[in-house]
């Protein structure tokens, strides 16, 4: 990476000397927070914080290079856009977030709890054993329980302490009366630093509290391995949602929180925005793109008492609405029971460990049991038996387990992070490997929702010199793209005078002492054509239709592609008109497809594949699919998609490719084989183990050889998948 | 063997002082930014005069 840098950063090049080095101050209550996407180097660090002092009002900033952003303090009247505005004019891209969104991961309470944990458990086993190698070695008699009290001295607090998640987890699984893999750990813990704790008062030869604080400390490093995967899962998902920094502006200019809107408020919404929240509009004309609610791509108009949603793009011309309903009671909320629902389904997905842990919690009590009773009956010697029972209990002990599975996703995330995807769920990467059935949406998906000019190449130079002319000055996405087509086809535009934008209807120009007309058919009363279209009339002549077609999103075939080589089927279901889901599903390449889903029939549709024994992966974008991906087995939305859509999916893609899907499904397919070799190499160390265990022949030892081993072969194993192709 | 008597608490002090270094150092977020802790230390712009707190 060190050696794109410099030409990947042109700013950092420029940057001048440190002469004006400002000083700083530690931030203690950053009150914006900013992302930066695109910093990466130390230049970029002090670049970022010089320039950010010298904005009047800032006290102090620091950035943060593993998070990328930068937190500042400054005085209230500072606004954060500006901020952003400035680093962005002197080349780091800069981008405003919603401090209040991020707030849960500024103090990362948890994982600092974590790795104390760890520190304390670390720090005790090396001490326990340092003075079990001299008992291993031969210490005999006094010096062996002197150095056995010591074990106990440090092993008791550092078990208490450190042992804590697994022994409150085990508790609450009780409590429910389940079993989890915790239990067992639990149990095996404390019964081996109690019994060890009454071998010592009795000058017993076995102690086993080097085993229980090494148990403590591999398990805790899986803990920690799982929790850091899920946290940089989560800060990536709270920095997307917290890009979209809800905000309205009303009808006398003042800018609002959504969340403080009431009905009484008039919003305005410029051209180019996204409608705030459900209303009625009272002043303007214009149209809407509903394509994120319904999938419809073709433009739908807006005049007085027209009803709109939170989630509608504006386009041509500026609206008020009348807020009917905002923020929570929003249409964007409309359809939250029904994800709920559909999410108990999923909820009722059993992981790979805890299926494993239900085999194994109750095999090894019993084990133990076994062990203990057999010994009793055997000997008479409930002391020796009891012995006998810990040492199964110790190497049994799923310490391998435990790290199995944390082990394999966090390298399997972090590859796929990698490739731009986030894995926000933690058993998503098991769901994905069951997938055989993909069912993609279209618009916003497998398109960008940018629309392309499809009969171009028939528009004589003429024609094209004035649309030209025409869409130059207009926001509207045709009126864009119809701009795009004659720039690359090199067109001069055409000298014409007197443009008028009518909003809602088209654009109005004089040429030639003729009236032009570029707009809605029903505006020029020609017949609209059943595809995206827009209509030229120069004069008196016949209209002339522009068509469109959607652009494919990049990587679109080739997700496809690999899908499909990977034996599953690919379904398309959109909400949009027949003719356009027919071709982007002869584009891309998928055979079955449905057109004019509702948001009901697209769930409806996604079910009747579960049912009938499918396991459906969802990839959408829309608030129409947003049942649809919580009905499925796993879920994946673009960023792009809104932040209901988001919230519900199992994965999101960062970039704005499609193309990592089907590398993820391979990726999910040898992540979970991983998972499974973790378990088989496991329950292969406890074959040979527990015999000689039983047999009463283990001592602490071979249970500290065994246990390590063990750890060590499956992260070793898990690590494999960061190189493998 | 008397030499146990001063050997094992001096090594644990030792191990002692190692964790609360560790303790010390996650309380003053020096893990919160792995990456730009990194890479602040190529930076020129505090080798005349140190940063003022």
């Amino acid at each position: 990476m060190s050696d794109v840098q410099m030409s990947a950063c042109p700013a950092c090049l420029a940057a001048p000397a440190a002469k004006d080095a400002a000083q700083a101050r530690d931030v203690h209550k950053a009150s914006i927070v900013l992302s930066l996407p695109a910093i990466h180097c130390a230049a970029c660090i002090s670049g970022v914080e010089r320039a950010l002092l010298r904005q009047p009002g800032v006290r102090a900033a620091r950035v943060n290079l593993t998070l990328k952003r930068a937190q500042v303090e400054a005085g209230v009247d500072i606004n954060a856009q500006d901020l952003a505005d400035a680093l962005t004019q002197i080349g780091y891209e800069a981008y405003e977030l919603d401090a209040g969104a991020l707030a849960a991961t500024q103090t990362d309470r948890a994982g600092r709890a974590i790795l104390t944990r760890i520190a304390v458990s670390g720090f005790a086993m090396m001490n326990v054993m340092l003075l079990s190698v001299a008992v291993w070695s031969g210490a005999t008699d006094a010096t062996r329980d002197m150095f056995h009290w010591i074990s106990a001295a440090i092993a008791v607090p550092a078990i208490a302490y450190a042992a804590q998640p697994f022994f409150i987890s085990a508790w609450t699984a009780l409590r429910n009366r389940r079993l989890n893999m915790d239990v067992p750990i639990s149990l095996a813990i404390i019964l081996a630093a109690g019994m060890s704790i009454y071998e010592t008062s009795w000058s017993g030869s076995h102690v086993y509290f080097d085993a229980a604080l090494s148990l403590t400390f591999f398990l805790l490093a899986g803990r920690y391995l799982d929790y850091r995967t899920r946290s940089i899962a989560r800060s990536a998902a709270e920095e997307l949602a917290a890009l979209e920094v809800p905000r309205a502006t009303l009808a006398d200019g003042t800018i609002l929180p959504i969340g403080e809107l009431t009905t009484d408020h008039i919003v305005r919404v410029v051209p180019g925005a996204r409608v705030p929240v459900d209303g009625i509009v009272t002043e303007g004309a214009s149209e809407l793109d509903r394509a994120l609610l319904t999938g419809e791509t073709l433009p739908v108009e807006a005049a007085i008492g027209t009803l709109v949603s939170a989630g509608e793009v504006n386009l041509t011309g500026p609206l008020l609405v009348q807020v009917t309903a905002a923020g929570e009671d929003s249409s964007l909320h409309l359809l939250a029971d029904l994800v709920a629902m559909a999410e108990t389904s999923r909820n009722r997905y059993t992981s790979l460990a805890d299926r494993a842990a239900r085999i194994y919690a109750p095999l090894v009590h019993l084990l133990a049991l076994f062990a203990f009773t057999g010994w009793v009956i055997a000997t008479g010697d409930v002391r020796h038996a009891l012995n006998v029972a810990v040492a199964v209990l110790i190497i049994t002990c799923p310490c391998a387990l435990g790290l199995a599975v944390p082990a394999v996703t966090t390298a399997a995330s972090g590859r796929l992070f990698r490739a731009g995807m986030l894995i926000k769920s933690s058993t998503a990467l098991e769901r994905l490997a069951e997938v055989d059935t993909v069912v993609f949406d279209k618009t916003g998906t497998l398109t960008e929702g940018r629309p392309q000019p499809s009969n171009w190449d028939d528009i004589t130079p003429e024609v094209r010199a004035i649309v030209m002319a025409m869409a130059a000055g207009s926001a509207h996405p045709l009126s864009a793209s119809l701009y795009g087509a004659a720039q690359k086809s090199n067109c001069v535009p055409a000298d014409i005078s007197e443009v008028v934008e009518v909003p809602g209807q088209g654009i109005e120009a004089q040429w030639n002492g003729q009236r032009l007309r570029l707009g809605r058919a029903a505006w020029l009363g020609a017949d609209s054509l059943a595809q995206t279209a827009t209509y030229l009339q120069i004069g008196t002549a016949p209209v002339i239709a522009f068509t469109f077609v959607d652009h494919l999103r990049d990587g679109a075939e080739q997700a496809v592609k690999a899908l499909v080589a990977q034996g599953k089927d690919v379904v398309l279901l959109s909400g949009d008109a027949p003719a356009a889901v027919a071709d982007i599903a002869a584009r891309v390449g998928i055979d079955a497809w449905e057109a004019e889903c509702l948001p009901m029939g697209k769930a409806q549709r996604v079910k009747d594949l579960s049912r009938s024994g499918h396991k459906v992966l969802m990839v959408g974008d829309g608030l129409n699919d947003t049942a649809a991906l919580a009905a499925a087995h796993v879920s994946i939305s673009p960023a792009s998609a809104l932040e209901a859509t988001r919230v519900v999916s199992d994965i999101v893609l960062l970039g704005n490719s499609l193309a990592p899907i089907g590398v993820s499904t391979k990726v999910a397919v040898s992540a979970t084989r991983r998972i499974k070799e973790n378990f088989a190499i496991a329950a292969g160390y406890n074959m040979i183990a527990i015999p000689i265990a039983l047999a009463g022949f283990a001592t602490p030892l071979a249970a500290a050889l065994a246990m390590s081993a063990s750890s060590i072969t499956v992260s070793l194993n898990a690590l494999r998948l960061r190189g493998s192709k | 063997m008397n030499v146990l008597v001063f050997l094992i608490p001096i090594s644990l002090l030792l191990g002692g002082i190692g964790l609360a270094a560790f303790f010390w150092s996650i309380k003053s977020r020096q893990f919160d930014d792995p990456q730009g802790d990194a890479e602040r230390i190529l930076t020129t712009d505090y080798d005349d005069h140190p940063r003022e707190d």
